[in-house]
């Protein structure tokens, strides 16, 4: 696999020089490879948020470097622009950040700063659209008169709008009901089919990012603490727990038949998962 | 045992633009809360749950019907401080119930306002801070702190007041998941020591599992409403208001699906492994 990112011995410190001097992220390697959907996971103050900043160029690292395809985002600070249209970075709550007159004009406000044609921007608006799951007909309302739900969509197309070669997304599920959380999710796992280009999924819940990614890397204590497939990492379930994680509910009841000394693989996640492992061991001739 | 909130015949809707239609956020909710209980109200978005939160101590008044609290009119201007006081109130968003520069000060706001005598309001704001686990910031400036621990903070001015009642208006939606159980296990802390009722509304299913009462709201009315092993096994009419089951009953329908035979309302993670076990010998 190639490398799309690639984070070398990346600090960064907040406060340098007052008494609430803290590193958010120590010393971290990490990498993010073309076309791949990573999931990154870590309790509150982990650093994620502090990571992710750094990977379009929005925080500068105190030491350490980010390389974009091979080169650092930072030789050239006046270039750092070009960076922010590569990777896409969605935070969390992103439709308080929405401005314009139209939905349209929200969405076209990327794609607009890179200086396009009016025909590719037309494009770019509709298929963005389309992807983050925002209706056609909604594109000349006022972004106003839209449910939170709609809202968020229409941030996260705005983003898509600038076709990043990288997509990150902060919790983009946060506060939504469990069917808006559902429907948003699986828009973005075909924006990731269709598209090809890699996306970067934060989140604290270990169910959604155990249900979407193919990769995760878990951070804890402002640096990596672990990393692999979904398999690799449930399958450290006490450890996650160790690092302030719970893991997804269907562990937790794979964990406790393990104690009740069913044999079982403990690194299942998923629902259906559990469902076909506990098949095998039912004892269906048993004589009723 | 006696009722803290009564609702009757309770309806609501936004104020319109000229020429729209009128729709009721809510629509004639009954409810009454038991003193003590440990409600949990859960919605889709939209379903009317937030709003139905928020005239639990005022912040909305019905636009038809009542709601008592502890006997008190919520439309009686002049009650408005002493319901306050009874009911207290969490919201989502911590930024924006946050209003001193040192967390201390910020916890005691509430007390002060009561006149609480000072020695008092020390010990109410470090048991308070105590119980949500923020005791180590008593000095730190809030806008410091994540958005975890600020929720902790907002959490904590409430619990300094000693309502009667504490509503959490999806006040976990922010929090990461140990950040989620301290909350939780500090309101069931008050709930079980001192009392207090809890409402708590919420998205998160598994918060429901040890509920005394779990509340379904959809369409502005209510939908489901008992104890969680009769209102959360129901997997295919949840889906249908919007919500999925937790975990644990979604695999125990599959199983069923499959031949087994297991309870549906093994909620807990424990009770539902203990009802597998006992399926595979059957």
């Amino acid at each position: 696999m190639e490398p799309i990112i690639k984070v070398e011995h990346l600090t960064h410190t907040y406060g340098e020089g007052t008494p609430f001097c803290r590193s958010a992220v120590k010393d971290v390697d990490l990498t993010i490879y073309k076309g791949e959907f990573l999931g990154i996971i870590g309790h509150t103050g982990s650093g994620k948020s502090t990571l992710i900043q750094h990977l379009n160029g929005l925080l500068r690292p105190t030491a350490g470097t980010v390389r974009l395809a091979g080169e650092d985002i930072w030789a050239d600070p006046k270039a750092i622009r070009k960076v922010r249209f590569r990777v896409g970075l969605v935070f969390q709550y992103p439709e308080y950040q929405l401005f314009e007159e139209t939905v349209y004009k929200d969405i076209a406000f990327g794609p607009r700063n890179m200086a396009l044609s009016e025909e590719e921007i037309d494009r770019r608006v509709r298929q963005a659209a389309a992807f983050a799951g925002v209706r056609e007909e909604l594109l000349e309302k006022s972004p106003f008169e839209l449910s939170g739900g709609q809202k968020r969509r229409v941030a996260i197309a705005g983003v898509i709008a600038m076709e990043p070669e990288v997509l990150i997304l902060d919790e983009p599920s946060a506060g939504l009901d469990p069917a808006g959380r559902e429907s948003l999710l699986r828009n973005i796992r075909q924006y990731h089919r269709a598209s090809g280009n890699t996306v970067v999924l934060v989140s604290h819940s270990m169910d959604e990012i155990a249900e979407n990614v193919d990769r995760i890397i878990v951070l804890a204590d402002a640096g990596v603490a672990m990393e692999g497939t979904p398999h690799e990492v449930f399958s450290r379930a006490e450890k996650l727990e160790a690092a302030g994680l719970s893991v997804p509910q269907v562990t937790k009841v794979a964990m406790a038949l393990r104690r009740l000394g069913v044999d079982i693989d403990p690194a299942v996640y998923t629902v259906g998962d559990l469902e076909l492992a506990l098949q095998p061991l039912r004892r269906r001739d048993a004589p009723c | 045992m006696s009722n803290i909130i009564e609702t009757k015949g309770l309806t609501f809707s936004y104020p319109q633009e000229e020429g729209e239609a009128v729709t009721l956020a809510l629509n004639g909710v009954e409810l009454s809360i038991e003193r003590g209980s440990f409600v949990v109200i859960l919605g889709h978005n939209g379903s009317g749950k937030s709003t139905l939160a928020k005239h639990f101590n005022a912040v909305l008044l019905p636009t038809g019907g009542q709601v008592l609290v502890e006997g008190l009119d919520t439309a009686d201007e002049a009650l408005l401080l002493e319901i306050r006081r009874r009911v207290g109130m969490v919201f989502q968003n911590p930024d924006n119930q946050i209003v001193a520069n040192v967390v201390e000060e910020d916890v005691a706001f509430g007390p002060e306002n009561l006149g609480v005598p000072t020695e008092e309001i020390r010990a109410r704001v470090d048991a308070a801070l105590r119980s949500v686990g923020m005791e180590p910031f008593t000095l730190h400036a809030p806008h410091m702190l994540s958005g975890g621990q600020k929720q902790r903070i907002a959490i904590a001015g409430v619990l300094a007041m000693e309502p009667g009642c504490i509503v959490l208006d999806e006040a976990t939606a922010m929090l990461d998941p140990s950040g989620r159980r301290e909350v939780l296990e500090a309101v069931e802390r008050m709930n079980r020591e001192k009392g207090i009722t809890i409402l708590l509304i919420t998205h998160h299913m598994d918060e429901a599992v040890n509920a005394s009462r779990v509340i379904v709201m959809d369409h502005g009315q209510v939908a489901l409403d008992g104890p969680p092993k009769a209102v959360l096994p129901q997997v295919d009419r949840l889906r249908e208001l919007g919500l999925t089951a937790p975990a644990t009953v979604e695999l125990l329908s599959r199983l069923r699906r499959d031949g087994w035979q297991v309870p549906l309302d093994a909620l807990s993670v424990e009770d539902c492994a203990a009802a597998i076990l006992a399926g595979l010998a059957k």
